[in-house]
């Protein structure tokens, strides 16, 4: 039942004390006509209601959530209190530098931290999510490429395993897109991309380990034929869970990054935000960052780049998701960070190792941080598809694994156990993903039903999109 | 050193034997010497959960929280109900991911579900998005949304928020889309130059109102203008004064986004806030990010889904309408709570009571020597000039705590008033300006 519909009119909460000053009331043909319908109800029948909400909605402290590329480990509840303290919540952002320094110094210390674990020289906290930070990404290589009038460099080279998002944000900065064909074992063909580069080439966008978890061995060649072309390479941070601590994307050749804080730095996810995109970069791009970089020693200050691409979002970025991800990287440090990388790997290696007896891995050899299954044969041999095991995962109160991605792959299952899941949770969930194995031979039909224990099952998502109802429309 | 780490020693062991390798560094293998750090991270070591609180609340104690504020230029501060709070710190609404299987994110989806049909409702508008990033970002996704072959040329006003005009001035230097600064008149946006200048080449007319000066536009003459050429008309609201003031739609808007943190979201430095961003129907499948729509479950039940995906960026990569994937679902719970809350009632009351202190104050600073620079109608927000020069007028209010208007320049304040402020807050501050008057 929707608030709206448990709505009675005279009903309310007692939130404000009577106007103290004379009422002011506004004229001159500015007065709001249209009736304003907004649900009246009393605080019980509120708290109730997203409590029954809470009820209908999975995360990561409801059970294992191996969603492959969104590193859904644990959210340490000390990140969330620390980011509620007073002197974070209540401070205005336009209030006067001296005012502010305890904000400065988290922004200033993130950044050092990030920095180091990335091999960048500067950062910037002011994209709100990955999208923006690539967004953000791909402005300060065209602000560079346009700062030494090659503005004939338009394009940019994304392997046909990247994520959506790369050729979507290369698209809204401005480029044309030239996919190349990955190898089988989804790393980059060296040979394509030779093909691919040269005078037109602005850069290329790169996860590495790569979708498929395959860590590109061929990196530092890759990085050399961009650059030698006079492109600049942009490293998509969505997959740093599997390498903190072993390697460096800066060492690796790339010249700028985002960071998922809400992934790899553990913020909660909030149900699909707010999260945090910052951006490094090296220092042949600091110059064009967004407004408002931290600088000082002992007193803080802000500055603006010389040739500043400007503005991204309002003020400094989701800040308290800046203080979440810096709680969390005090407190792993200097050792605590590579061995977060390299437990989040043992688990996927695990995982994988107790599945591969009866699931197709799409490539079957040591893996980083996550891997990918390929239910083709299984939907051959039984017509069990991936979309019906991960219901049946729903059954069982597993969050299913990224879906039919990367699109290399056919009837993908992407798993990324994280390193926050202990071995018997492990345990636990390879005896349903076998067991689901066994029901698919013995009785498809019930997982093409498939959720039947959830609050509702599977939905009509073609009428949805089709007559599309995107409000309660108020009687 | 702090760890979330719970495989023991043992559980290594058996884990690496199951795998078929003897250690750890071996499930590096495949990386090349050569790219991997030598010696470590130069960092500090980690702490207990003790140090780093005690680390952390040091920082947060070196800013100051100013209990008396009349600052807003962006963000406001509010009165925040309990409930909202309450319901935004529980776990699961915390730590679930974007809704991508239904059948167990209802909760989430429904919650979004019922924010999109609040937004409809507040801003008269058809279709809602689940929000994006915050005010500027939906200004700058709003412009971009109007674009078409023929029509490349975005008009913003320059009463708008600083930092929104430049947010969008960022986003067209990535599309190309080309950016028309619409000048100043009197505080409001100069009517004749969009006479005189709009063409049939123009895209979008955008205007904030109550603009950055608390003033209130001419906005239905803008949309007409807008539309004369076959141009887009984009208003960014203050969803407060959507208690008091005409919706975008009666103004004849086709797009309407603003900032949500007025609604329920701490000022927190400046985020994280929210974006909304509704428009007409007719521009339903040029909305950029998620919407969530209500269907049917293959028992009839009604449920609620993603919806109209064929926009975004998973399926459709360079051809999607944005690259955003994400929205800030936890800001817009706290939205949908806030607004439930408040009920119409409510949020009148609110817009009404920030409207009437705006004034009072304005009124008792013009009383000892300031000119309130607001020829017409304001709302919550206004500017004062004077021949004392801000910054030392703010320093006497700081060093009584209170944080002063937002300086635009040596003499000229913006102040704020919202239903925090109270009348002897409003005193005081007319008094210490006043005795400082005397003291010059």
């Amino acid at each position: 039942m929707l608030i709206f519909e448990k709505s009675k009119k005279g009903r309310h909460l007692s939130l404000l004390p009577p106007l103290d000053v004379p009422a002011v009331e506004l004229t001159g043909g500015n007065q709001r006509e249209q009736e304003l319908h907004l649900p009246e109800v009393s605080e019980n029948e509120l708290s109730r209601h997203y409590s029954e909400l809470a009820k209908k909605t999975h995360g990561v402290n409801d059970g294992f959530y191996p969603l492959g590329s969104c590193t859904m480990k644990y959210n340490p509840k000390i990140n969330d209190e620390m980011a509620g303290l007073s002197g974070f919540t209540e401070v205005h952002p336009l209030q006067p530098l001296h005012t502010v320094q305890g904000c400065l110094e988290v922004l200033q210390t993130a950044e050092r931290y990030l920095s180091e674990i990335t091999g960048m020289d500067r950062m910037t906290f002011q994209p709100a999510a990955g999208a923006h930070g690539e967004f953000t990404g791909l402005l300060l290589m065209k602000a560079y490429h346009h700062a030494r009038n090659e503005q004939n460099r338009t394009k940019i080279i994304v392997p046909d395993s990247a994520h959506g998002t790369n050729p979507a944000s290369a698209a809204m900065a401005g480029y044309s897109v030239v996919s190349i064909p990955s190898r089988e074992d989804g790393c980059v063909d060296l040979e394509k991309l030779r093909e691919a580069v040269g005078e037109d080439t602005a850069g290329l966008m790169l996860t590495n380990p790569n979708t498929v978890g395959l860590f590109d061995k061929n990196i530092l060649e890759i990085t050399r034929i961009v650059h030698e072309a006079g492109g600049l390479c942009y490293y998509d941070g969505a997959n740093l869970n599997a390498v903190m601590g072993t390697v460096r994307p800066g060492d690796m050749g790339f010249d700028v990054i985002h960071l998922n804080l809400h992934k790899t730095f553990s913020t909660p996810h909030g149900g699909g935000g707010p999260g945090s995109g910052a951006v490094g970069c090296k220092n042949l791009l600091a110059e064009f960052l967004p407004v408002d970089l931290t600088e000082g020693k002992g007193a803080y200050y802000f500055v603006d780049p010389e040739h500043s691409i400007g503005r991204v979002k309002s003020f400094y970025g989701n800040f308290l998701v800046v203080v979440r991800a810096l709680t969390y990287l005090l407190t792993l440090g200097k050792e605590g960070i590579p061995e977060a990388s390299t437990h989040a790997v043992l688990n996927a290696n695990y995982m994988m190792a107790c599945l591969k007896d009866k699931y197709t891995m799409a490539y079957d050899e040591i893996c980083m941080h996550e891997f990918v299954m390929s239910l083709k044969d299984l939907k051959k041999d039984t017509g069990v598809s991936a979309l019906d095991i991960s219901k049946g995962l729903l059954d069982n109160g597993i969050h299913p694994p990224t879906m039919y991605f990367p699109l290399i792959v056919e009837e993908a299952l992407m798993v990324e156990p994280t390193e926050t899941e202990t071995k018997e949770t492990l345990d636990e969930a390879v005896e349903v993903f076998l067991q689901l194995y066994e029901t698919a031979h013995k009785d498809a039909e019930s997982l093409h039903l498939a959720p039947l224990h959830t609050p509702i099952t599977r939905l009509d998502e073609v009428e949805a999109a089709r007559h599309p109802k995107l409000r309660y429309e108020i009687i | 050193m702090g760890s979330y780490v719970p495989v023991t020693e043992k559980d290594r062991e058996e884990m690496l034997q199951r795998i078929g390798i003897d250690s750890m560094d071996d499930l590096f293998s495949m990386i090349p010497d050569d790219v991997k750090i030598k010696g470590g991270l130069d960092l500090p070591g980690g702490m207990s959960e003790l140090q780093v609180r005690r680390a952390m609340e040091k920082m947060a104690a070196k800013n100051k929280v100013f209990p008396v504020m009349f600052r807003g230029a962006g963000a406001y501060r509010h009165f925040i109900p309990s409930i909202v709070k309450s319901v935004i710190s529980n776990e699961t609404f915390l730590t679930a991911y974007t809704p991508y299987q239904a059948e167990i994110s209802q909760g989430v989806l429904q919650s979004i579900f019922e924010y999109q049909t609040m937004i409809c409702e507040l801003t008269g508008m058809d279709v809602s998005n689940a929000s994006v990033y915050d005010g500027a970002t939906a200004a700058a996704e709003a412009v971009a949304m109007c674009r078409d072959r023929k029509k490349k040329k975005a008009f913003v006003s320059m009463t708008a928020h600083p930092q929104v005009v430049d947010t969008v001035k960022t986003y067209c230097f990535g599309n190309e889309m080309e950016l028309v600064l619409i000048p100043e008149k009197d505080g409001v946006t100069d009517l004749d130059f969009l006479k005189e200048n709009l063409d049939k080449e123009t895209a979008c007319v955008y205007i904030q109102h109550p603009n950055y000066y608390g003033n209130l536009e001419d906005a239905s003459a803008v949309g007409e203008l807008a539309h004369e050429c076959k141009a887009k008309f984009i208003m960014g609201v203050n969803p407060i004064s959507l208690g008091l003031l005409k919706t975008p739609r009666e103004y004849g808007a086709d797009v309407a986004v603003g900032d949500g943190q007025p609604l329920g979201l701490p000022l927190a430095f400046g985020g994280p806030y929210l974006g909304f961003m509704s428009c007409t129907s007719e521009m339903m499948r040029k909305l950029p990010g998620r919407i969530v729509g209500e269907t049917k479950d293959r028992d009839g039940r009604t449920g609620y889904v993603l919806t109209l995906q064929a926009r975004e960026q998973h399926i459709r990569r360079e051809k999607a309408s944005s690259n955003i994937c994400s929205n800030q679902a936890l800001c817009a719970l706290a939205v949908g709570v806030y607004l439930s809350a408040m009920g119409a009632e409510g949020l009148r009351d609110a817009a009404c009571q920030c409207t009437s202190k705006a004034h009072y104050l304005a009124e008792g600073l013009s009383r000892i020597g300031f000119t309130v620079e607001n020829k017409g109608e304001f709302f919550h927000e206004f500017v004062t000039s004077s021949d004392r020069s801000s910054s030392e007028v703010l320093k006497v209010l700081e060093e009584s705590d209170i944080l002063g208007g937002y300086p635009l320049d040596e003499s000229r304040i913006l102040w704020c008033c919202t239903e925090m402020n109270t009348k002897e807050e409003m005193d005081t501050v007319v008094r210490i300006l006043e005795g400082g008057a005397e003291s010059c």
